[in-house]
């Protein structure tokens, strides 16, 4: 055994070091003077010195880390001093460190080929006066997260040996079970009581009791996650029944459109239209939330990792080419003392979640182009990490494939350990202060390359056509992805054949194990031989675990043993529909009634410092959003490339012109007054923002991600109905239909008694495709001397808006949309910005004019004056505060040149808008009230500033 | 005849494809190379004229941005590597490929049993940032792969992207390219210089000249409307980058 230590040159900062150092202050202990990190190697192995030096030059860079070495398995003892503490942190055992494979590999390709295995580990030597208790709370908060780390003390490392596993075929008794016994086998397996009914009935029909790898099949593919029972159950409100939410409002909008550019809406891993005859899309959005509250590094990383597989498990396969990410979090300064107990503070889950999603989709080289992160106090137990894929695709291919009897299963990347066992039937139930130590073995850390890899190869297979459908594995493991992919036809699969990471896998683990970068494939047997030596090539594991069969059963084997047969007809379609309650009242909320502020340059610069404002640059500059060479408008943009862009533009095709716009709406706050007007703005708001950068309403498609609390309460799955309804509303008003979607329900989180519930989410996101990216519009004003055009009306609407958050209110006038009008007048702008005529334009969203007219002045240099008299209303509005700051939707500030005034104004005959102010040479932003005097005038330097701090991390 | 150029992939190579797309543009005639296959022989490196290592995270990156990759080449494939060099290939190493090249010794060269002068390390800012940067060319470089070129703007996108040396050998790393301010300023400071490169170096070359590495990206600038600024400035034919590709083919053309 050998333990190598390597850290940096005394005279060299460090950086990961001096990171540290912030965040301890940022826990209040001002003590610590520095920070320096040791990464830790130990080898299985007994080299000799000279081979031991090789290896050490290996890991240590000679010009700037020193290393040392040590053959003892003993940790070296903690050097505390009266200012220097050490805490070492190393990885529990079967929690798989990808940097040991590929340490593995060097070693071996320096041709020393006796080490059978490394780990490592990460000391910290802190400097400073900390007390035991200080440095205990450094620890637990930063350094180690007892999920998958734990602190090395003084005892001896060892390499943790994994259990053999010797076959045994376990049965579960239901038949000679009495209520009390059933009731158990209920909750083990997360069975409801139909559901358990169900079962059973089926059993005792053909007079045998299940196997343990039987019930884990039925409970995976009857979880939540996988079949959406609420989705598609039956609903009572009031005096009517809804049979299929789903079928009866975003997918009947999708059917009534039409639309013959929808290529595979609904029934496969993702979404697919058409993008130019030749290429389609394909665009998936998904939730990663239970993993992410738990190990937010960990759970967002494979949360991207799993979305990226499925425009890869999509049609015969797409090429991954943008990631979105929307994240919902606690406020980061939100008290340590109130935080429930279990529970990680947001700042550590938020840092995590936004480095397990750049390290995994930067690393395999995918851009992240989109994204919006909010901020409430209710997701401080539940956060929510919205991770989407855009993907690309021939059209030809585009299909779901169809395998034939007789077809191999095959399953290829990454292999299969303890990982995410049960992660399913996690992710679908409720949190507690528990869940953080005992769903420990749902959660895992990514490996990226090993995705890289598979889809490097995957794509090769593809384009040769050597297999014949494909699907990836996530919830749910091989039992969802094979279990799935053979409801038409019937499977038989040898569990033993599949590639294990470590020995001690039962059958029924390897069956659900949610182990990442894995995806399974139909291959006929006349290409397995082609296939096979492809995927060796590039050093990509795939195995054949079994065949496809003709007798739609679902039959497992382990070392020949039968250990599950089902009736594929069961297994899909025995689930009994859900029958739930739901009411809706409308809750009633205390109106404004504070006096208008005479400076309204306060509230504004407050606006513009509150999380859900203010500036991301601190997330989006560390994803990679420049990669694979497509970006046409960046995520950020302006003078200085630091403004709020609306939404994305890529030229996924890197020789055509043609674009894909990205784009989103999400607004929880709305939901708390009506989840039907939220649903209804945050479709408006992700429409808003493709035609803001030049794009029409022809060809857009939508997604929906409802993120709700937990559905069997009535009032809950009232407002799951009413945001539904709107959905349905929306689209078919708008013309854009839903491709796909997803929910995550039961999110809510239980400590001390007292219940905490997710505000009601919905992410819509928005793909569209632009005809000619050279017309793109940027948000940031441009020319000092143009006029400033709002385009849509204004009304009363301040429920929910950030404006009433600044005095801690909600109000009830949610902001509506009116579909016809908003159509017109985003139809008149597409037209408009086709024939060049907008030089800037930004949606009104948080904040409304105020807002967005202060980022258009800072993101271009450029000061502004706005009249609000000249503002278009849609009814009284009393106080010039509301003008300035109501949320209605449907609005946008234009930017126009003067010699364009007429043609622009021409085209825009017949909606709401009016010139409202003009772009100046200043440095300011200046807002004149209808009864004259100025409102707001503040320079664009403290307006930038109020935005750009609260994130300057 | 077009240029016969040989992209290296690796696991964790990921800009390949704009890469490729980006010398195919410039004339050139790509074959896009996983290094498995050189190992194996399958292909041989002496049948290029071009030999590009692309941006991505080879291995992960694990140990350290490029090391592992770089082990590989220089212990499989060291001794081609050099041949190519003295043939008069080209070599080019785009981010990771820097890292790669000098982490392996062949930027620069290292005989065996040499210890490494430079090196390519954390970000001071401790994060991995994408940014774009103001570049200025060091007119006296015999670099082929810059030459007209004076002033370039072109994104980057790292966490390992710090030039770390010897002070005393700093000039002797053939520095070809500068950060600087937009004005052209290379002691601006951060986030001018994205990394804060000794020298503010942010790419180098050997003696020849045909061996040139650098940490931002050339690829992701080749036509005007990659510029983050198009919208107000309007967008020119070409990017800045463009031309260290049409550089380079015209030169391996002559060969």
């Amino acid at each position: 055994m050998h333990r190598i230590e390597v850290s940096l040159k005394s005279h060299l900062p460090d950086a990961r070091g001096l990171g540290l150092v912030k965040d301890i202050q940022d826990l209040g202990i001002t003590t610590v003077s520095n920070a320096r990190v040791v990464d830790i190697y130990w080898l299985d192995a007994d080299l000799p010195s000279n081979k031991l030096e090789l290896v050490c030059n290996l890991l240590a860079d000679p010009v700037t880390q020193e290393y040392q070495y040590s053959s003892s398995s003993a940790v070296s003892p903690a050097k505390d001093e009266a200012n220097l503490h050490t805490v070492e942190v190393a990885y529990n055992p079967g929690v798989t460190d990808p940097v040991e494979e590929t340490v593995m590999k060097a070693i071996q390709d320096m041709g020393i080929a006796d080490v059978r295995a490394v780990k490592t580990a990460r000391r910290y030597l802190i400097e400073g006066q900390l007390s035991e208790d200080e440095l205990d709370t450094v620890s637990r908060r930063l350094l180690v997260n007892p999920i998958i780390q734990h602190v090395m003390k003084s005892e001896q490392f060892v390499f943790p040996r994994n259990p053999q596993y010797s076959f045994r075929l376990n049965h579960v008794d239901i038949l000679k079970s009495d209520a009390t016994g059933l009731a158990a086998i209920g909750q083990q397996f997360g069975f409801s009581d139909d559901e358990l009914q169900s079962v059973v009935g089926y059993f005792r029909k053909q007079g045998r009791n299940p196997t343990d790898a039987e019930l884990e099949t039925l409970a995976q593919t009857w979880s939540e996650h996988c079949v959406h029972k609420t989705f598609k159950g039956k609903i009572r409100l009031g005096n009517t029944v809804i049979d299929n939410l789903l079928k009866s409002t975003i997918i009947k909008a999708t059917a009534e459109l039409n639309k013959p550019w929808c290529l595979s809406v609904f029934m496969d891993n993702a979404g697919v239209i058409d993008f130019d005859g030749r290429w389609a899309l394909c665009f998936k959005v998904e939730t990663h939330n239970h993993p992410s509250a738990v190990e937010p590094y960990g759970g967002a990383a494979t949360g991207i990792g799993g979305v990226v597989r499925d425009p890869l498990g999509t049609g015969l396969g797409a090429k991954p080419i943008a990631n979105t990410d929307v994240f919902c979090f606690a406020p980061p300064d939100f008290p340590y003392e109130k935080l429930p107990k279990g529970v990680l503070h947001p700042r550590r889950i938020f840092k995590g979640v936004r480095a397990g999603v750049a390290d995994y989709g930067n690393r395999l080289g995918i851009p992240t182009l989109n994204g919006a992160i909010l901020f409430d106090e209710r997701y401080v137990a539940n956060p929510l990490v919205y991770c989407g894929t855009l993907g690309l695709i021939p059209v030809e291919l585009s299909q779901r494939g169809q395998q034939k009897p007789g077809d191999l299963v095959v399953v290829a990347g990454g292999r299969t350990g303890r990982d995410g066992i049960h992660g399913v039937t996690f992710a679908s139930e409720q949190l507690t202060g528990e869940s953080t130590a005992t769903s420990y073995t749902s959660v895992q850390i990514g490996n990226p390359i090993v995705e890289k890899k598979l889809i490097d190869v995957l794509l090769q297979a593809r384009d040769r056509r050597l297999y014949r459908r494909i699907t990836d594995c996530g919830g749910g493991g091989l039992s969802s992805a094979v279990g799935e992919m053979a409801e038409d036809t019937g499977v038989r699969v040898d569990l033993d054949k599949v590639p294990l990471k470590y020995a001690g896998l039962s059958y029924s683990e390897i069956w659900v194990s949610e182990s990442q970068e894995r995806m399974v494939l139909a291959v006929s047997p006349d290409c397995i031989d082609e296939l096979l030596k492809l995927f060796a090539s590039e050093n990509v594991e795939a195995a054949v675990i079994g065949e496809f069969t003709d007798d739609r059963r679902l039959k497992l084997f382990y070392q020949g043993n039968p250990v599950c047969d089902l009736d594929m007809k069961f297994l899909h379609h025995g689930i009994p529909q859900v029958d739930r309650e739901a009411v809706w009242t409308a809750p009633k909320y205390a109106e404004p009634d504070f006096a208008p502020p005479t400076d309204l340059g306060e509230p504004l610069l407050e606006i513009l410092g509150a999380w859900n404002v203010c500036s991301k640059e601190w997330v989006i500059r560390q994803y990679d959003h420049e990669v694979q060479g497509g970006s046409v408008l960046k995520p950020l943009v302006g003078k200085t490339n630091d403004g709020p862009g609306d939404a994305t533009i890529i030229r996924p095709v890197l020789d055509s012109t043609r674009g894909a716009i990205i784009a989103n709406g999400i607004n929880c706050r709305y939901g708390d007054i009506d989840p039907y007007w939220m649903a209804a703005s945050a479709i408006d708001e992700a429409l808003r923002q493709v035609v803001a950068v030049g794009g029409s309403l022809d060809r857009v498609a939508l997604l929906d991600n409802f993120c709700w609390g937990n559905t069997s309460r009535p009032e809950i799955l009232g407002a799951l109905v009413k945001a539904a309804q709107a959905c349905y509303d929306m689209a078919v008003a708008y013309g854009t239909p839903f491709i796909s979607g997803k929910d995550s329900l039961n999110n809510e989180f239980e400590a001390d008694g007292k219940i905490i519930s997710i505000p009601h989410t919905l992410l819509i996101s928005a793909i569209a495709v632009m005809e000619d990216t050279s017309r793109a519009v940027s948000m940031d004003f441009k020319q000092a001397g143009d006029l400033i055009y709002i385009v849509g009306a204004t009304y009363a609407e301040l429920g929910g808006s950030e404006y009433l958050r600044t005095r801690d209110l909600v109000g009830n006038s949610v902001p509506r949309v009116n579909p016809k009008q908003a159509r017109a007048l985003m139809d008149g702008l597409s037209r408009a910005t086709q024939k060049g005529l907008v030089r800037a334009c930004h949606d009104c969203s948080e904040g409304g004019i105020g807002v967005a007219a202060a980022e258009m002045a800072f993101a271009g240099g450029l000061g502004a004056t706005i009249q609000l008299k000249a503002v278009p209303l849609g009814g009284p509005i009393a106080r010039d505060d509301f003008i300035l700051f109501s949320e209605s939707n449907s609005r946008f500030l234009v930017e126009v040149a003067p010699d364009k005034q007429k043609e622009f104004e021409q085209i825009m005959k017949g909606t709401s808008f009016a010139a409202i102010g003009q772009v100046t040479a200043t440095d300011k932003l200046e807002v004149v009230g209808r009864k004259g005097g100025k409102l707001v005038n503040r320079s664009l330097d403290e307006l930038k500033e109020a935005w750009q701090r609260p994130l300057r991390w | 005849m077009k240029v016969k150029t040989l992209i290296l992939r690796a696991p964790g190579t990921n800009c390949n494809v704009e890469t490729a797309f980006a010398l195919e543009q410039a004339g050139a005639g790509v074959t896009t190379i996983h290094v498995n296959q050189l190992i194996r022989g399958e292909e041989r490196l002496a049948d290029y004229r071009i030999f590009v290592i692309p941006g991505g995270f080879t291995y992960g990156d694990d140990i350290a941005a490029g090391k592992v990759l770089a082990n590989e080449l220089r212990l499989k494939l060291g001794a081609d590597i050099q041949q190519f060099i003295a043939d008069g290939g080209l070599i080019l190493g785009i981010c990771n490929g820097f890292q790669v090249l000098a982490k392996a010794g062949i930027l620069p060269w290292l005989p065996d049993g040499v210890a490494p002068v430079m090196t390519l390390t954390n970000n001071d800012s401790g994060k991995f940032e994408c940014r774009w940067v103001y570049l200025a060319a060091n007119e006296k470089s015999p670099c082929v792969f810059t030459r007209g070129i004076e002033r370039m703007y072109l994104p980057v996108a790292h966490g390992e992207g710090k030039v770390v040396a010897d002070p005393k050998v700093l000039p002797e790393l053939n520095a070809v390219l500068y950060y600087t301010d937009e004005h052209g300023d290379r002691l601006a400071g951060y986030p001018h210089n994205p990394n804060g490169s000794m020298g503010n170096i942010a790419g180098i070359c050997d003696a020849t000249g045909r061996v040139f590495a650098l940490m931002p990206h050339p690829e992701r600038h080749i036509r005007g409307s990659q510029h983050p600024r198009w919208p107000g400035e309007g967008a020119k034919e070409f990017g800045d980058g463009f031309q260290i590709f049409r550089n380079a083919v015209d030169w391996a053309k002559k060969l």
